[in-house]
């Protein structure tokens, strides 16, 4: 039964409510204490050799009843009521027969079955009665298997053009649902299907032109003629032959498909798309769902131009004004998407737009507003921002989650409206809400305090008031944690303290322990401060949480320590080799003080599941670690390879033997500030040999600035097992060596005896050549996020600049940019990744990372000439020229 | 069974008392395949819309990836379920077809006892309107007409059938009424 069913004794319910339950419910049901075993006994007068029609038409629906409640029915039970609901047939009655139609449909045992029942239905597919021909062919339809469809396909053919319009109708439909099963035999009545097409009964031309176009839906040219045929105007008709706003609804689906398969493009020249008119012209169609129709398409059509967007845009609008939440619903959502892309195009909306903020649907109010956010200018936003404050108080929290995402996004494109927006943040946050709601905006205020460094002090001074009265320990200590990392660099670090000391007072443990880290970053970064906070922590020795007082003491100790060893600086352990080394010590005895040096050092784990939870990092969801943390885990791992210092960029994985050869291998590229590695992953194909002690060497030979270091070969490499083995080439740091160097793979073969399955003893050495490895500048860079990429070029200065112009030839200029921003491997700041249509030049803005914190910052601006070629301006600042001249190469050899 | 993705397809039916609970519900999409599933879906369609207004034009709202439209009538609840990429207005049609096909059925009296006591016509009716997710018809009056066999009465009659061709006729004259 279903939970939510009718009947108390449903079993969610637990035993007290339903009594309780059963006393209130006073009002009267024809199935009150309905059982199934009841309704079973009761469904044996089908038997009856009188049968009762009205009783069994009771029975029938108590049946009904139950199975839509939720029960279901054995294999035994069904097959019984199957079989006697057979015998119902006996009986002349319509009504017990249209019953015994549906139940046949819902408790069809099995094909076994079925054959009894064949006979009466295709008695019943003759009948002079249409409403018994239509519905025997959906039973017959839904229950047969295509056996028995062949038998029968002579009536199918012919109903399809059945003057009656219940009938073509159920044929058709259920045409529909067996055609992936039958194909062939519902071609053969093409014809047919035709003749239906022109019916005038609209239903009847919905489902003939739904069977007509599923049937060709693989050959695009067919569906191409269809809808040239379907569209075509006819003599009486202007509008063509199809009359049924839903059949209509279909035909502007498959144009809008016809477009998209023909990849025209509005383009520059004069010729409009194919079909274009058509679908204009059902913008102005009588039935509301097909203008919709044609609207939704024109807004998603590929590339749609303005002057295409233009006629769909105004009716959206007026739909927008609507009595019917759904249609404005409809149009809202739409102009929604639009937005995204053509923000300019909507603006025209924006009045109408503001009056459904106060629209009684909450989901059209949020819309709305999100799509204003979208829209709005710089200049607007202030009032935007009002409206919506007005707006925030009475809707659900998911709707102000969806808004404070569009807030932050609003906020990132106009980094100059931080002020406004931020407060905005601030009052929202100060609001009632669940935890969700209170993350989503604590989290656009970390993103904005990163992106936007003017917003940091205003964004700080708000979290500070937040916490000052948060219900959440979880929020409370992340934010802790960012005023430890952030305060100390901020204009007036001092302000920060009492609230961080507030906390120690008065919250949970969790949060105390929070503020005490916090607070020692703060002395150790402020030597001003540091007399002050020593003596706070020294209170919080008193403290009555065990994790408390370790870390007062911890960090007192290092604090009044005569030298500073600054205990806070990055951790560079992982937790997990530290347990590991830990679980060592302790099982061989505690004899020597644990040694901390002894612990393989590992780069700063990025993972932030595995560090502790009170001192998890912020991490932005933008920003996904380009170098997973898997990998800087895996490498830890190795011995030989740790002490390397941190990973900085990981490549992506590429195959250095052809695909479906003896031996598989792909290389990842590790670089670390002086050295790189090279990680093999191997996989041997070969079932009759085991592989052993597997290195790959390479030819340093055109490389000169890179030294060998060890290769830490691989023991085993079984059928089928993937392994690694590392190859350590070192540089020195700032170099940003490389060079194609030559690599093979050296093993020992070990055959293995077919019989035992085990290798044999003997073995023989063997290499395998594989592909060059390249090693180029683009290794080296990772992609940055930057707030304000303006302010950084500025701050870079002129003199750090080299620019080269290039040409590009004859391409799109879409992928042209995605194309050089993939060959750099650097971030597009700004959204200038994306190239507005029909664009003849453009502006691309990347930010990106050498080793050693060298930034380079790359303006591309892209024009295309008359004969469509593209050429293209690089411009680098960096602090480095060596840098700048990297970025260039790059660009060479891409 | 799949059918042709540009075709509309309704995902589920639901007719559920002011309560949330079920009186009639039908399922077209696999989306919801244990009757657990079903009942959480309807919990949360419920919790959803139960606190807006949808007496006077029929609401919509949209939740994980489908569009819901629904109108409240009386003590009762009529949901229509579709992807999210459907047209939000055909939905509205299918909704209209099955409260309005309903209300002629039951000649008026829409509310939650009249439609327990006459289920097996909302159940038919649900059957006429959508065959197998598919639109079948969306005319209300047709629907009702094909609920309540009208025409199917015309053939050989016997004794036994005097009652129920009573009852069918009355049916219809009333059906006829309420059309005009």
């Amino acid at each position: 039964m279903a939970a939510t069913a009718q009947d108390a004794s449903a079993p969610l319910r637990g035993p007290e409510k339903k009594d309780e339950d059963r006393e209130e419910d006073t009002e009267y049901s024809p199935f009150y204490g309905i059982e199934k075993g009841a309704v079973l006994q009761e469904a044996r007068c089908f038997n009856d050799p009188h049968i009762d029609p009205r009783r069994c038409q009771q029975v029938i629906t108590k049946l009904l009843y139950l199975i839509c409640q939720g029960e279901s029915l054995t294999k035994k039970e069904a097959t019984d009521v199957f079989f006697s609901v057979t015998k119902l047939y006996q009986s002349k009655d319509a009504n017990l027969r249209r019953m015994v139609y549906l139940v046949i449909k819902e408790v069809c045992p099995g094909s076994d079955e079925v054959i009894i029942i064949t006979s009466s239905l295709m008695k019943d597919m003759n009948s002079k009665t249409e409403l018994y021909r239509s519905n025997a062919l959906r039973v017959l339809c839904s229950i047969t298997d295509s056996q028995l469809l062949l038998q029968i396909e002579r009536y199918l053919k012919q109903a399809v053009v059945d003057k009656s319009p219940v009938v073509a109708s159920a044929v058709l439909t259920s045409a529909l649902h067996l055609l992936a099963a039958n194909t062939d035999l519902v071609k053969r009545w093409t014809n047919e299907i035709q003749e239906a097409v022109q019916s005038k009964n609209a239903m009847v031309q919905f489902h003939a032109v739904a069977l007509l176009h599923a049937l060709r839906s693989n050959d695009r040219l067919a569906v191409t003629k269809l809808v040239q045929s379907l569209t075509k105007p006819s003599g009486i008709m202007p509008g063509g032959v199809v009359r049924s706003p839903l059949a209509h609804c279909l035909l502007v689906r498959y144009v809008s498909q016809v477009i998209r398969e023909s990849g025209a493009t509005a383009g520059t020249g004069s010729e409009p798309r194919p079909f274009f008119d058509f679908l204009e012209g059902c913008l102005r169609h009588k039935s509301e769902s097909v203008i919709f129709e044609a609207a939704r398409a024109i807004c998603n059509l590929k590339d749609v131009s303005t002057r295409e967007l233009t006629p769909a845009i105004t009716i959206l609008q007026l739909f927008l004004s609507n009595n019917k939440p759904i249609v404005r619903f409809a149009a809202v959502r739409t102009l929604n998407k639009v937005a995204m892309t053509h923000p300019m195009a909507v603006t025209s909306c924006n009045i109408d737009m503001e009056s459904l903020i106060s629209d009684h649907n909450r989901s059209i109010a949020t819309l709305a507003i999100t799509t204003l956010l979208k829209t709005g200018n710089e200049a607007s936003v202030e009032r935007l921002i009002k409206q919506i404050g007005a707006f925030m108080s009475d809707i659900a929290d998911e709707f102000k989650i969806v808004v404070v995402e569009a807030v932050q996004a609003l906020c990132l494109k106009f980094p100059q409206k931080h002020r406004a927006l931020m407060a905005f943040l601030s009052n929202v946050l100060r609001e009632d809400g669940g935890f969700e709601y209170k993350k989503a905006i604590v989290d656009a205020i970390l993103i904005l305090i990163r992106e936007i460094p003017e917003a940091k002090d205003s964004g700080l001074a708000h979290l500070c008031e937040f916490i000052e009265d948060c219900e959440f320990s979880y929020l409370a200590s992340q934010i802790l944690h960012l005023l430890g990392t952030e305060g100390p660099h901020s204009a007036d670090p001092a302000k920060y303290i009492r609230f961080i000391y507030n906390r120690v007072i008065l919250e949970n443990a969790t949060v105390r322990a929070a503020a005490v880290s916090s607070l020692a970053k703060f002395a150790l970064a402020v030597e001003g401060l540091r007399p002050r906070v020593i003596t706070l922590l020294q209170r919080a020795l008193y403290d009555n949480d065990d994790e408390v007082r370790d870390r007062a003491t911890l960090y007192l100790a290092e604090l009044q320590a005569p030298a500073i060893k600054a205990p806070l600086a990055p951790w560079n352990i992982a937790p997990r080799n530290l347990e590991a080394s830990l679980q060592t010590y302790l099982a061989n005895g505690t004899d020597q003080p644990f040694n901390l040096a002894s612990v393989p050092a590992a780069p700063a784990p990025k993972d932030k599941k595995d560090k502790d939870k009170r001192k998890q990092d912020v991490a932005s969801p933008k920003k996904a670690p380009t170098a997973p943390s898997e990998y800087a885990r895996a490498l830890a791992a190795v011995p030989q390879l740790a002490g390397l210092g941190q990973l900085f960029r990981s490549s992506a994985v590429a195959l250095l033997t052809e695909e479906e050869t003896e031996y598989t291998v792909t290389l990842i590229k590790h670089v670390f500030p002086s050295a790189v590695v090279l990680q093999f992953n191997c996989t041997n194909t070969v079932a009759e040999q085991m592989l052993e002690n597997v290195t790959v060497t390479v030819d340093l030979s055109e490389a000169e600035e890179l030294e060998q270091g060890p290769l830490i070969p691989l023991t085993h490499m079984a059928y089928k097992e993937e392994g690694q083995t590392y190859t350590l080439l070192r540089r020195e740091p700032g170099v940003l060596a490389g060079g194609k160097l030559e690599a093979v793979l050296h093993f020992k073969v070990k055959e293995i005896d077919p019989s035992t399955g085990e290798p044999e003893e003997e073995g023989y050495q063997d290499e395998y050549q594989l592909e060059d490895v390249e090693l180029g500048p683009a290794d080296y860079i990772k992609p940055v996020h930057l707030g304000n990429f303006r302010y950084e070029w500025e701050q870079l200065g002129e003199e750090s600049e080299v620019a080269d112009e290039y040409g590009l030839g004859s391409r799109d200029l879409q992928e042209t940019v995605e194309a050089v921003i993939h060959t750099l491997g650097m971030q597009a700041c700004e959204g200038t990744d994306a190239v507005p249509p029909n664009a003849r030049s453009h502006t691309a803005l990347l930010a990106g990372e050498f080793p050693g914190d060298v930034r380079a910052l790359v303006r591309l601006s892209f024009g295309v000439d008359a004969s469509r070629q593209v050429a293209m301006k690089v411009v680098v600042r960096s602090a480095d020229d060596a840098v700048a001249d990297a970025v260039h190469r790059i660009i060479q050899d891409g | 069974m799949e059918v042709d993705p540009t075709v509309p397809v309704v995902k589920n039916m639901l007719l559920l008392d002011s309560e949330g609970k079920r009186i009639a519900v039908k399922y077209f999409s696999k989306d919801w395949p244990t009757v657990t599933a079903q009942a959480n879906y309807e919990k949360s369609v419920f919790a959803k819309t139960n606190r807006t207004n949808a007496r006077g034009e029929a609401e919509i709202t949209m939740f994980d990836d489908v569009i819901v439209v629904y109108k409240f009538v009386s003590d009762l609840m009529f949901f229509v379920t579709g992807s999210q990429d459907e047209n939000e207005l055909i939905l509205a049609t299918v909704l209209q077809a099955f409260f309005e096909s309903v209300s002629l059925l039951l000649r008026g009296a829409v509310e939650k006892k009249t439609v327990l006591e006459n289920l097996d016509l909302a159940l038919l009716a649900i059957d006429e309107i959508i065959d197998g997710g598919l639109i079948l018809e969306t005319d209300a009056a047709t629907v009702a007409g094909r609920v309540a066999m009208r025409g199917a009465e015309d053939g050989p009659a016997t004794t036994e059938q005097t009652f129920s061709r009573a009852f069918a006729s009355a049916k219809e004259q009333i059906t006829r009424s309420l059309l005009k």
